[in-house]
């Protein structure tokens, strides 16, 4: 099976956005970047059908230079080769730039399962897996908790809300939006970062691919809930909380 | 025109439904009161449709195919495309619900609309609607505009806009059945009956108390810290989806849209960011703690008390505090 897994690579959880001058994007200059955790999950979950049934796993990602940082951890933990869609604009792209540029460059490699994550960390748009696969003329199928490839067809978990699940067969070629928690995750070994060196990234200019909406004004969200808060020390607030809990919300004995 | 499509399932309305005909009147009265539609799809509509024809809206389209159900991502899309087509609105809201989630992307793609995804606010810019919605984990808001040719398609956040306050029509509006055109050979998704995982061992919607562990708890290790200071307040451990995803607490124990939904007299988060799937599972809960190390964590959002610190100095110190009495 000639699996793809599309990989966003995403600022750091632990880095505090700032906005830049014009309002329209966050200072990214200064960030730390990760893998979007949900394509983590994509690529175990590409790994392990590899595993399964053979064939190849492609990692496919747009965005500037940087994302080779992403790229190569896949493939350290095992991803086949690359496919590095390179263009700064695509840095801060809308859902419909991306998964048009994506699509131009994943489209002549003919891929029986296409993996995404259902959202990323930074825009959460939630749009690009779904786009990719109209856009490839592929079904899809969203928030998927485990899958299984039977007689060349897939047949996949979605989870839907409230702690209910639903089966979906469908034929191959497909994609999937992929939930984080569908395995567990395997890391990088020494073994696994040497081959990567040697391993192909193939770099694809970027289509021009219309966006269809822009950010014109980023800013901290406002806040309307009155919270008490309770400075001090760390036993100083321990004990005026324990007090207020005790004494105002009546939530302790 | 404004075009909400209205979700149901077996006939049941979900009540986010009239939390985007609030969101659509709201737009119409800011580009001189357009009208509001309000589509429902299905095999068999006609009920879910009379319902929503109480809200002051123009007319409810009963879209009708037995292909429409159960739902697939290819059926409602292939019965979309023609009908906006010809009712050529100039927006179309939907509720970011996982349904929602699964198939406007695929009908934005197949139009080439813009698609604006978990819209929590109208705002406005360059004279012309824009929509809020949050980025960077809720720690940042961005006012988007559409571009490209109408329509425009939004989803907005579960709770931003209230059920509530839909305006209701003084008659029922209109209904009008819509045959839809449907090719039941071109849906490619079968899917199947869904179903609950087996009975789970706790339920954490009767906890009078909870203690929620989040990735500010860095390792596994260190929930043993969390269970005592849990003990001491008679409380249930639960978690964000983070914690149960690595394995380190069961799913069971998971609150959140994709976990449980809880209402405990008590609710401590700790290192919890507060993410919109976390909050829609506990912002019932009667007094909210947030213990964060991060005073713009968006879980402050949704605290009555709260205390910006380390959680490995503040935990011990609660555990102390609580041992003395
Ligand atoms: C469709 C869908 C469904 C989902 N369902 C759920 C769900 O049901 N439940 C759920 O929880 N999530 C769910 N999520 C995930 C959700 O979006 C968030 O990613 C998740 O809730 C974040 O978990 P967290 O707050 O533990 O981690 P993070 O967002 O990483 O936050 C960790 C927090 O800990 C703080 N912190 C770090 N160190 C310390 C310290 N030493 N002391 C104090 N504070 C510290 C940080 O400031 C930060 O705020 C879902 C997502 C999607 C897309
Ligand atoms: N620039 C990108 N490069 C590769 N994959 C991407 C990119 N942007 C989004 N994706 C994929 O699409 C999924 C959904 O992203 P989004 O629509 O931005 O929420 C992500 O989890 C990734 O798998």
């Amino acid at each position: 099976m000639k699996i793809a897994v599309c990989l966003k690579q995403v600022p750091s959880r632990d880095w505090q956005p700032r906005v830049n001058e014009a309002r329209t994007w966050v200072r990214d200059a200064e960030a730390t970047f990760e893998m979007n955790e949900p394509d983590a999950y994509a690529l175990e979950e590409g790994l392990r059908l590899k595993e399964r049934h053979g064939g190849e796993v492609v990692v496919c990602s747009a965005g500037p230079a940087r994302v080779s940082q992403v790229v190569r951890e896949a493939l350290a933990r095992g991803a086949d080769r690359a496919i590095h869609v390179e263009s700064d604009a695509l840095a801060a792209a809308d859902g419909a730039a991306v998964a048009g540029a994506l699509a131009d460059a994943m489209g002549g490699e003919a891929f029986d399962l296409v993996l995404t994550g259902l959202q990323s960390d930074d825009q959460g748009l939630a749009q690009v897996g779904v786009a990719l696969a109209e856009r490839l003329g592929m079904p899809h199928a969203t928030i998927i908790m485990e899958v299984k490839v039977e007689d060349g067809a897939l047949r996949v978990k979605r989870e839907l809300e409230g702690g209910w699940f639903q089966w979906v067969a469908m034929p191959l070629p497909a994609v999937l939006t992929i939930q984080s928690g569908i395995n567990q995750l395997r890391y990088a070994t020494l073994k696994g970062i040497m081959a990567a060196k040697k391993k192909e990234i193939r770099k694809v200019e970027a289509a021009a691919c219309a966006s269809r909406q822009r950010i014109v004004n980023l800013y901290a969200p406002q806040k309307t809930k009155q919270t008490t808060m309770i400075g001090g020390s760390a036993a100083e607030a321990a004990a005026e909380l324990v007090k207020r809990l005790r004494d105002e919300a009546r939530a302790i004995d | 025109m404004i075009l909400v499509i209205a979700e149901q399932r077996d006939g049941q309305l979900n009540k986010a439904s009239w939390e985007v005909v609030t969101a659509a009147q709201r737009l119409s009265a800011r580009i001189g009161g357009a009208p509001v539609k309000v589509a429902v799809l299905g095999a068999a509509v006609t009920a879910a449709a009379g319902e929503m024809a109480g809200a002051a809206v123009a007319e409810v389209l009963a879209v009708e195919h037995p292909a429409l159900e159960p739902y697939t991502a290819d059926g409602f899309v292939g019965a979309l495309e023609p009908l906006v087509a010809s009712q050529a609105p100039d927006y179309v809201i939907v509720a970011h619900t996982y349904q929602a989630r699964d198939f406007v992307p695929k009908l934005a793609a197949r139009i080439d609309a813009a698609l604006i995804t978990d819209v929590v606010g109208l705002a406005e810019a360059e004279g012309r609607p824009a929509f809020t919605r949050l980025v960077f984990q809720g720690k940042l808001a961005a006012d988007v505009l559409p571009e490209g040719k109408p329509p425009c398609l939004v989803t907005c956040q579960a709770g931003a806009f209230p059920a509530d306050a839909a305006a209701r029509g003084a008659a029922p509006a209109p209904v009008t059945t819509v045959a839809a055109t449907l090719d039941p050979a071109s849906i490619r998704q079968k899917p199947e009956a869904p179903f609950r995982e087996a009975r789970q061992a706790v339920d954490l919607s009767q906890a009078a108390r909870i203690v929620a562990v989040g990735r500010g708890i860095r390792e596994q290790d260190k929930l043993p810290m969390a269970e005592e200071l849990a003990k001491l307040l008679g409380a249930e451990l639960a978690a964000s989806r983070p914690i149960c995803d690595a394995g380190w607490l069961p799913p069971e124990r998971q609150v959140g849209s994709s976990g449980q939904t809880v209402a405990p007299k008590l609710y401590l988060a700790l290192g919890v960011s507060g993410a919109i799937q976390h909050a829609v599972g506990m912002k019932a809960s009667k007094t909210i703690v947030a213990i964060n190390k991060d005073a713009e964590a968006p879980i402050f959002e949704v605290a009555d008390y709260g205390i910006v610190g380390d959680l490995f100095e503040v935990v011990p110190a609660l555990i102390k505090e609580l041992q003395k009495s």
